[in-house]
């Protein structure tokens, strides 16, 4: 009789194929001032996190692409988790690039953090009604961000948990199916 | 060697503890050195190279906006203390940020000569943080070049 193979020696969690890895959350950071870029960017790395850096509300839109000139055609597998953005930038505010955001069907999901050297009040409410995650005042901190970093990691692990835990259903399922056919 | 080691260590504690106690540094310092480590080992002084070229140009732009025959644009003028409010916030430069904030309330006010006198302290005032901190980077190169690490300092 051939021997049963356990659930527990099928080599299941390591199929992580179709899932992004849960360390490299990617953030796109939005920011006029060269110094508070530089910035940001060391707290994401120091944070684990992948950093694209750019210096305008536009270019942010254009690396979207969501600024009218291409649709979202060939951004889909665009994967960002988190957009951080100034709040004072010239040309487009990071309040007018907040709104676009939750108005596009392909980015409306991903949180988008303000950051602001101004605690203003009506502001912040603005900003949180127009659907913010969070608003973070200037300048930024390490705790900040690590505690960002880390909610968004409990979302992405309570998805992965729960299809590891399918998938360790299904295995069981398999195993009691042969062990009563008793191959 | 180990004690010229220490008298380098203590002089530069001495240093860093005065720049602090004289205003010059505030605790955003202290956190962008945490920031750094042996994979990223001159991140301070890159953020603070890139503050003292934007100190260059936004005082520029004020001197610009502030020379006008005529009528000066103040929300101009003010649109530049702003933003070096801002980058001096975020490196911890507490005198150059501290001007800023008198140097903003003479813009909104429309006086004159509130900020020709602010602009001409901003711009003593960066460079005099700009040549302390080269003391100070000097000081950390020479623990390194006589084999020491540089202390992490305890400003409280």
């Amino acid at each position: 009789m051939a021997e049963v193979i356990r659930p527990e020696k099928l080599d299941i969690s390591n199929d992580t194929s179709s899932l992004a890895s849960p360390e490299l959350l990617h953030v796109l950071a939005v920011d006029d001032s060269i110094v508070d870029r530089k910035f940001i960017e060391r707290l994401l790395r120091v944070s684990s996190c992948r950093v694209t850096l750019v210096d305008s509300a536009t270019r942010a839109l254009q690396y979207l692409g969501l600024d009218g000139e291409n649709g979202s055609v060939g951004f889909e597998d665009l994967k960002i988790n988190l957009i951080m953005t100034d709040y004072s930038m010239p040309g487009m505010t990071g309040y007018e690039l907040l709104k676009k955001i939750k108005e596009s069907s392909a980015f409306r999901e991903i949180p988008v953090v303000i950051m602001s050297s101004e605690n203003i009040i009506p502001r912040i409410d603005r900003c949180l009604e127009e659907g913010a995650e969070d608003f973070l005042l200037k300048p930024v901190k390490l705790a900040d961000v690590k505690r960002l970093r880390d909610s968004l990691m409990k979302a992405d692990e309570r998805a992965f948990k729960n299809i590891m835990h399918k998938r360790e259903l299904e295995a069981n399922d398999i195993y009691s199916q042969l062990k009563r056919a008793k191959i | 060697m180990d004690a010229l080691v220490a008298q380098l260590q203590m002089q530069f504690r001495d240093y860093t503890i005065s720049l602090y106690q004289q205003g010059f540094l505030d605790d955003q310092f202290t956190e962008l050195k945490k920031l750094q480590d042996e994979g990223s080992p001159d991140f301070v002084a890159e953020v603070l190279s890139l503050f003292f070229e934007d100190c260059v140009k936004l005082i520029g732009n004020m001197a610009r906006a502030l020379d006008q025959t005529g009528t000066v644009d103040y929300s101009q003028v003010g649109a530049s203390v702003h933003q070096l409010k801002g980058s001096s916030s975020s490196v911890g430069a507490k005198r150059v940020k501290g001007l800023c904030v008198t140097f903003k309330e003479y813009c909104e006010a429309k006086n004159y000569e509130g900020c020709v006198r602010c602009l001409q302290q901003v711009d003593i005032e960066y460079k005099t943080l700009k040549t302390k901190l080269q003391d100070m980077f000097n000081l950390e190169k020479q623990i390194i070049q006589a084999g020491g690490i540089v202390p992490q300092v305890d400003i409280n």
